[in-house]
């Protein structure tokens, strides 16, 4: 059989970005409130802020590592699988990616070091400082990020000269209709995802009841973000499928899965849409209510998939469940924080063993939604990489070949299989251990800090410098 | 500003940001590499303190060079990568077993044999794909209507693989002098007493690349005939590769061998971009055919390159700065 190198490319890209959301859509989230404890600690001087972030710089560490790492290969995957993409749209997708390295990667890398190794080598005031530029680096990673993407999904600001995409309004690229509602999106999904993880460590240990004070300060903050943030999120995701409605059809029917123009247009729950038969099985479907959800008025006529020409639609599957599993684990969220919250305020939220079980099993939820809603934006854009200007088919390296793709897909296989098989069996010792009332070291592990004040390692005749 | 300073500004940069990854991501490699004959915990455990806080950041200065070339050059950027798939894909598993190898090492003393491994093996491979990299840039790439016309093995030959090892024993250098900065005792005699045999074997193998780029390309030995003053380059790293021969690791300043071999690194540089400009790949793409439009160069001149760029240059040395002196055993990769 002839492999497609096309084909291997899109499932390496595919496999590669997985992995690698993972980490940011937490680590951004994580350092914004590694930076928050560490001010409260500042502020009251409670040692129970420090034993939270000495916890929670360990998770952090160990998630920023595999997201550095996993985030490298995607620097590259743009110019070693894609190159028609990079060579046509470089001069518009690489100063955006170039702002992200000068401006994120750089504040994210160098003040990591001394959130992680300085605390005795700077004020107090510089490591908070730190703190704060690891937080202000990661986000400011999420805005290039998803000012690009954005552009790739609704291009504006460019000429076509000679046959490469030219960038003539930069404000009009970066702020472009689609990008700051996506932006925001995508910013409260991250914070969402670490409110949930947070709340589901907390729950964890009021369940087993160890840690106790810790275990309840981070119920308490993970709900209560989750239960600020998720309105505000869910609005914003409403007004995303209004934007997509208006500029990729294409994305929005095979979301919608309605096959025929309908007025007024039915919401379909669940089917198994039959892309070569272009209709659904298995349907579940509620009269009206799609007009409603899509433009707030229950009798508007809304377009089906059948008035997309064949060669333009998406794989159908991927987005339409994709779609649903993300509203689904949304709703999941919301009903948890919002009841987490009524529990707490009427006090009895630590003898809710039911409810704390929940919260605990609830901590892919952020991950897999972010996933989810990511795998819509892409797959939903297909066949083109730059909706309307340049198909996927034509953007792939040409010189490759699909020995050579298949080749490095098996070994980014076992490699992420490998490190990343370590990778979430220590972040689940970690997490398993917990926060620890004191500094103890880790038996065996002559690296720790505290072992610098406890005594010297090597040569104790050399004094100690600084 | 015109499109001539904007691109050449470009260049500069990225010239800039190769040099400073090579020096910086240079030397946390070659103490990578160097781990492989470190006999015992505690030494190891020195030589990891003194990278751990900075490799992450001498890492990025890697993807900046790689962002800066899509956005400035983004023809480079394309051609390059896919004449490298195989050797790029490989220095991305070393980069990632490297990288995960100083937070894997500290939280599983049972494997830590595993990640030590990772980090030498990593450190090697990203080392000597690099090296191969060049090597098969100074031979040419085939390009033809501005995309890569080869067949992706260009780099398994030879020049390449010589240049490979090459660079291995040059990162070994600087990783050695750097070790003679941060570190004492055992640890800083060892790496003090590598100093000249590694500066031998960087030598030897800088000699031949040099005759054998003025023998094979004739236009590069046609540009020394007509510019001898650029002799000057390679004669400050011979006159630094004396001096720092002279005294092997008997110094009395410990910044002093680290510092005379970034010249000797500057130096060989300097040399080769000499030799081929204007062209950014030897004889098939100058600076100017590669580079982006207008707007693109001058929006990244604009936010990249007046502020982000002096505002990097300077926390980084913050940094540096913070971890200055000599590494304090036990201070390693802990929290």
């Amino acid at each position: 059989m002839e492999l497609d190198p096309v084909l291997l490319s899109r499932i390496q890209f595919g496999f590669l970005i997985t992995f690698h959301i993972i980490f940011p859509a937490f680590t951004i989230g994580l350092a914004a409130w590694l930076t928050v404890i560490e001010a409260t600690r500042q502020v009251t001087g409670r040692e129970i802020y420090r034993r939270l972030f000495d916890f929670w710089i360990r998770i952090f560490a160990l998630s920023f590592g595999m997201g550095v790492v996993s985030g490298i290969v995607m620097a590259f995957q743009f110019g070693t699988n894609w190159s028609v993409l990079s060579e046509q749209t470089g001069s518009i997708q690489g100063p955006l990616l170039g702002y992200e390295a000068f401006t994120a990667f750089f504040l994210e890398a160098s003040f990591f070091g001394v959130v992680l190794f300085g605390r005795d080598r700077v004020p107090a005031w510089f490591f908070l400082f730190a703190c704060a530029m690891v937080a202000l680096g990661t986000t400011a990673s999420s805005f290039w990020i998803m000012a690009n993407n954005s552009w790739m999904q609704v291009p504006v600001g460019h000429a076509i000269v000679d046959g490469h995409i030219v960038p003539v309004n930069w404000r009009e690229i970066i702020w472009g209709p689609v990008f700051k509602i996506r932006w925001l999106h995508m910013l409260l999904a991250a914070y969402l995802t670490t409110a949930t993880c947070v709340a589901a460590a907390g729950a964890w240990y009021l369940l087993r009841r160890v840690h106790v004070p810790e275990a309840r300060l981070m119920l308490r903050w993970g709900l209560g973000l989750a239960a600020v943030v998720i309105m505000p999120q869910m609005w914003l995701g409403h007004l995303n499928g209004e934007y997509i409605g208006e500029h990729q059809p294409s994305k929005f029917t095979a979301v919608e899965g309605r096959w025929e123009t309908e007025a007024p247009a039915r919401l379909v729950l669940f089917a198994w849409p039959d892309a070569a038969a272009e209709k659904n099985h298995f349907e579940i479907a509620i009269p009206k209510l799609g007009s409603f959800v899509d433009s707030l008025d229950f009798e508007s006529s809304q377009p089906g998939i059948k008035t997309i020409p064949r060669d333009e639609r998406p794989p159908i599957l991927i987005p339409f469940f994709g779609f649903r599993i993300m509203v689904g684990l949304g709703v999941l969220i919301w009903a948890i924080a919002w009841g987490g919250v009524v529990l707490i305020l009427t006090g009895v939220v630590e003898r809710s063993r039911l409810f704390l079980w929940a919260t605990f099993l609830n901590f892919p939820s952020g991950f897999v939604a972010i996933i989810a809603g990511w795998f819509v934006a892409e797959v939903g854009r297909q066949p083109w990489v730059v909706f309307g200007i340049l198909k996927t088919a034509d953007a792939h390296t040409p010189t490759l070949t699909g020995g050579q793709v298949l080749g490095s897909l098996i070994g980014f296989a076992v490699v992420y299989l490998i490190v990343y098989g370590f990778g979430f069996a220590y972040l689940y010792r970690v997490f398993r251990v917990g926060p620890q009332s004191a500094p103890t070291p880790v038996p065996g592990a002559t690296g720790a800090r505290p072992l610098a004040g406890a005594g010297r390692l090597d040569d104790p005749s050399q004094p100690m410098e600084d | 500003m015109d499109l001539a300073t904007l691109q050449h500004f470009w260049a500069g940069i990225i010239a800039f940001a190769i040099l400073v990854y090579v020096i910086l991501d240079g030397f946390d490699l070659g103490v990578g590499m160097l781990f492989a004959f470190a006999p015992n915990e505690r030494w190891r455990e020195q030589m990891h303190a003194s990278i751990s806080p900075v490799w992450d950041g001498n890492e990025t200065w890697l993807v900046l060079i790689g962002a800066s070339l899509f956005g400035a050059f983004p023809m480079v950027y394309a051609i390059f990568l896919s004449a490298f798939y195989i050797p790029v894909t490989l220095l991305l598993f070393a980069l990632i077993f490297r990288g995960v190898s100083f937070e894997f090492r500290h939280q599983d003393p049972a494997h830590r044999g595993l990640w030590d491994w990772g980090l030498i093996v990593g450190s090697a491979v990203a080392t000597f794909v690099q090296g191969a990299a060049i090597g098969t840039m100074v031979e040419g790439l085939v390009v033809v209507d501005g995309r890569y016309a080869g067949t992706g093995w260009e780099w398994v030959g030879l020049f390449p693989i010589l240049c490979g090892f090459g660079l291995m024993v040059g990162y070994m250098l600087l990783g050695a002098c750097w070790l003679v900065l941060k570190c004492r005792g055992a640890v800083y005699i060892w790496a003090g007493d590598l100093i000249r045999p590694l500066l031998l074997g960087v030598l030897v193998f800088l000699g031949i690349a040099f005759v054998y780029a003025l023998w094979s390309r004739f236009a590069v030995m046609a540009r020394w005939v007509d510019l001898p003053w650029m002799a000057v380059l390679p004669a400050t790293g011979a006159i630094c590769a004396m001096l720092l021969y002279a005294r092997g690791g008997q110094v009395r300043r410990d910044w002093a061998p680290f510092a005379l071999v970034a010249i000797i690194f500057l130096a060989a540089f300097a040399t080769l971009a000499a030799s081929f400009w204007p062209y950014m790949l030897p004889f098939s793409v100058t600076v100017a055919e590669a580079a982006a439009p207008r707007s693109s160069l001058a929006f990244m001149f604009w936010g990249c390159g007046l502020v982000a760029f002096p505002a990097v240059l300077i926390y980084t040395a913050v940094v540096y700065w913070i971890f200055r002196g000599k590494v304090k055993t036990g201070a390693g990769y802990g929290h």
